[in-house]
């Protein structure tokens, strides 16, 4: 059994056994629901609290089987061992560390000796699980912090017992209760008994820190699972090994919908290493189960092998036949009228674009893949009408319900075990590869890892979805920005919906901000699935948008800092009562803060330019700086990029610069190099050869600030994203008078 | 076949010669600290040591390197549990986001300082170009590899 396995399993187990105690003490005493739940009778004693969603004031007290959601825990042990839980997956965004940094702050926890583990995946108690849409932060915050006041408050109240003083005289710091003034101490260890039997103090008695008083939060502080990284401990998915488990390869048709008609299963049984091969038919949804041919074998590299004897003919009269060519073909002829959906209308963009010419442009963006560095997998073993399951997977509570629903067993039968995440970037919101292994192993009958190939992943993703804008920008005679159109051109699946990942907002920006906007739709019809791809709708539509805000800019004869100033206007809530909203006054402050920190204005040589870009998402307000050269080839270098973000306090500075750091490179990754082609349905790309990741030479150098302003803090995995493209774009123009309008920017002969 | 890895002899059942390194620690020896990442020498999760030098394991066949010293991430550490130089600067500076790709940096990252102890920015983008990072830490990859250079440079001027 590996590390990994033994303590998800030690702490699924102690997680039955907190719910169990749990039960049986509420169902005769009156706990402070709305708050905390001080568990007690536990193997191993000490403190244990779990606490509870928001403000849901469930039902404890009933039988079991009723709601019941406790949502995260922290655990203090008379050996003296703090043990806090992370409940949301870790996909690289660092939710493991910043998690219970939180907790530890309000707790007063030794840093140093606090013990982090995963939570088990069990939806019963924690209520929502998933990592998507940088959300685990700001929902999270007010919870974690007063569980760790909590904890406190409780240590201190027993200390003061013991001491027979007031609680006001006690203070506390490194896993210490402190009486200063008879120069007593009491470990937190020591107290755990203590506090156990103390009550769950009211909420509103809790005195939570203000910024200043942090000691851990800001910091620059190391993930937890470090060590364990850097000496290859097996804490992924792709590690996990279960006792007799058979290696799987699951080949889907190359076209999304294509259905097997028949296959070469004989000769594949024949083959070295092989045990079974069938035909699963699937559900024929691609979030679910699509149809295809299972081989399994007694190692990954004899059911890769035999694979490759695998001859399968597919009935493709229902698959996907999409071109891209034929879409862009389509996209351009319609580019010079507007869309049959009217997404915003106000003002009046006619009456200003029949007084002055208006801007124009035509913008476009590719299908592009997640590509996570770990290649889909999932370790199911199914027995007696029970499934377990090891998967890397961004949503494990959603994961867990469709794979009951795809077996046809009820949620409570299958146990689902979260593995580190060897990246997420959206592809793994889905769980289709989860689903797969789940219905192999029930139908051969043994434990199954099933292992998908780079090319696997390339040709069954859901795509960050490409798009069209046609837009046209009106100037008044002061040259600014009074209309604003756009029309675009997007598709969908159902005829009804735009795609996932598809939509645009009525409030995109800088619509909401423009007098007079009109914003348009038209949805081609498209079988390929699309889905999230970090910062979803923003990693696209910020590039057209700011961008053609940049030329807005330059046709008004104007600096675009202050062009975007302008648009700001004075500092306000765009949704009022929303502080997850975007505010201009917050905007402002980070495109003044890139453009100071960026040397804004400055005289650069020729063929050197800086371009500005700001974009919102995800409750995070970024503008960044890009400092670029272009040569007489169009080869590209990045002097550095400069990032200014505004998301609260920042709970770890290492996690936040390493986050704003990433965004960028994969950002600027994008930006350069990366598309998707399909023909006849079909993925052209296969690998890394030709689907490229920006390596180490072509990194840029970045530079990051942080307004910490006083607001909730809200995620980092994807708001630095969105400003890269157009800053980048802006500057290549800065420097050469060259528009690009395209992504990637290799398709229009730029190169590193 | 026989294979040396980290120093000892291991006994390897049921792999054929065409057989990968790669599947062959982590299937066959369960040393699965060294990556699967694409399967075509493009990515370098798969880095390991052969005789001191980076190889990708997916695209060497194990029945091709017996006999011959192999050295994965887990063979790293000292005996005692002490990482090593590259091991700690990645601890120290925090290097890893997913972490999926970081045993194959730092098996690049410790073969490269050991021909050249003292890199410039460019020798390590010439020797780690072939690691891709799918979260882009490489501007912490660069520190983390000189930070150690930096300490075995002290070490051996100690000496």
């Amino acid at each position: 059994m590996s590390a990994l396995e033994s303590s998800i399993l030690s702490a699924d187990a102690y997680v039955q056994d907190l719910l169990r105690a749990a039960e049986a003490q509420t169902s005769v005493s009156k706990v402070n629901r709305r708050t905390f739940l001080k568990v007690t009778g536990l193997v191993g004693g000490g403190l244990v609290l779990a606490f509870y969603v928001g403000d849901r004031n469930v039902a404890l007290a009933t039988a079991k089987g009723k709601e019941f959601a406790p949502n995260a825990f922290l655990r203090i042990s008379p050996e003296g061992t703090i043990t806090l839980y992370s409940k949301a997956p870790e996909i690289g965004q660092g939710i493991k560390t910043a998690f219970p940094m939180i907790i530890a702050e309000e707790l007063d926890a030794d840093w140093a000796h606090v013990k982090v583990e995963q939570a088990a995946i069990n939806p019963t108690v924690y209520g929502r699980q998933s990592a998507g849409g940088s959300r685990s932060i700001p929902m999270s915050w007010d919870q974690l912090r007063r569980a760790g006041a909590t904890g406190r408050a409780m240590l201190v109240s027993a200390a003061a017992k013991q001491w027979n003083v007031s609680e006001a005289e006690l203070t506390t710091e490194n896993s210490t209760v402190f009486h200063k003034a008879s120069n007593r101490k009491a470990s937190y260890a020591s107290l755990a008994t203590a506090a156990a039997a103390v009550p769950v103090p009211d909420e509103k008695t809790l005195k939570l820190k203000t910024r200043g008083e942090y000691k851990l939060l800001g910091k620059r502080i190391g993930g937890v699972d470090n060590h364990a990284i850097v000496t290859g401990k097996p804490l992924f998915g792709i590690d996990q090994v279960v006792p007799g488990m058979q290696y799987a390869t699951f080949v889907k048709c190359p076209a999304v919908g294509g259905k097997v008609v028949e296959a070469n299963l004989d000769e594949i049984r024949k083959l070295p290493g092989v045990t079974q091969a069938f035909v699963l038919n699937g559900t024929g949804k691609p979030t679910e189960v699509m149809p295809g041919v299972a081989i399994l074998a007694r190692s990954t590299w004899a059911a890769l092998s035999a694979r490759q004897k695998l001859q399968v003919k597919w009935d493709e009269s229902t698959a996907s036949k999409d071109s891209w060519t034929a879409y862009v073909e389509q996209a351009q002829k319609l580019a010079v009228q507007s869309g049959p959906d009217s997404i915003r209308n106000n003002g009046d963009v006619d009456k200003v674009f029949a007084e002055a010419k208006p801007v124009e442009a035509f913008y476009s963006y590719p299908f592009i893949a997640h590509a996570p560095l770990e290649p889909q997998n999932t370790t199911a073993a199914f027995k007696d009408g029970a499934i377990e399951i090891w998967s890397p997977t961004q949503t494990p509570e959603a994961g867990l319900k469709l794979v009951a629903d795809v077996l046809g067993i009820p949620p409570e039968k299958v146990t689902l075990h979260q593995t580190r995440v060897g990246g997420g970037f959206g592809r793994r919101l889905m769980n289709d590869y989860m689903c797969e292994a789940a219905a192999i192993a029930k139908q051969a009958g043994v434990p199954v890892k099933l292992q998908w190939t780079r090319e696997d992943d390339m040709h069954h993703d859901f795509y960050r979805v490409g798009g069209f804008h046609s837009f046209k920008g009106g100037l008044d005679k002061a040259g600014k920005l009074i209309a604003w159109q756009d029309h675009f051109i997007t598709f969908t699946q159902d005829g009804q919906r735009p795609t996932s990942g598809g939509d645009m907002s009525a409030d995109e920006f800088p619509a909401q901000l423009i007098p007079n906007a009109r914003l348009t739709q038209t949805k081609l019809p498209l079988q390929i699935p699309t889905g999230p791809w970090r910062a979803p709708r923003s990693c696209s539509i910020a590039f057209a948008t700011q961008s053609f805000l940049h030329e807005c800019s330059v046709a008004a004869k104007r600096d675009h800092l202050e062009f975007l100033l302008e648009i700001m206007g004075e500092p306000r809530w765009l949704q009022q009562g929303n502080e997850f909203a975007l505010n201009t006054g917050r905007a402002a402050a980070v495109i003044k803060l890139a453009a100071e920190k960026a040397g804004w204005g400055q005289q650069l040589p020729k063929g050197r330019g800086l371009g500005l870009a700001f974009h919102f998402s995800h409750a995070g307000h970024f503008a960044e700086v890009a400092d670029v050269s272009v040569d007489d080839n169009r080869k590209i270098t990045i002097h550095r990029i400069v990032v200014a973000g505004d998301v609260g306090p920042i709970v770890n500075m290492s996690g936040a610069e390493n986050q704003t750091e990433g965004a960028v490179t994969d950002g600027f990754s994008a930006a350069l190099a990366q598309q998707i082609d399909f023909e006849n349905g079909r993925i052209k790309q296969n690998n890394f050869d030709s689907y490229q990741i920006l390596r180490i030479p072509n990194a840029p150098k970045v530079e990051s600030y942080f307004i910490e302003s006083d607001f909730t803090p809200t995620g980092i995995g994807e708001p630095a994203l969105p400003p890269v493209a157009p800053a980048i774009a802006n500057a290549i123009f800065a420097a050469t008078g060259h528009r690009v309008r395209s992504m990637p920017f290799t398709k229009e002969g730029y190169s590193v | 076949m026989r294979l040396n890895i980290n120093g000892k002899d291991l006994e390897v059942k049921d792999a054929d010669d065409a057989t990968p390194l790669l599947w062959v620690l982590r299937d066959h020896l369960g040393l699965v600290g060294t990556k699967y990442g694409c399967g075509v020498a493009q990515c370098g999760a798969c880095t390991v040591h052969l005789n001191g030098a980076p190889v990708r394991s997916c695209s060497i066949p194990a029945s091709a390197v017996v006999g011959q010293k192999i050295t994965t991430i887990e063979g790293l550490a000292g005996k005692d549990g002490k990482l090593s130089a590259v091991q700690a600067a990645w601890i120290e500076h925090d290097v890893a986001q997913c972490g999926y790709c970081q045993a194959g940096q730092i098996m690049s990252a410790t073969a490269l300082l050991k021909s050249n102890p003292k890199p410039t920015d460019a020798d390590i983008d010439a020797a780690m170009a072939g690691n891709i990072c799918r979260c882009g830490t490489y501007t912490r990859i660069r520190k983390a590899i000189h930070a150690a250079a930096k300490v075995n440079g002290d070490l051996v001027s100690q000496n």
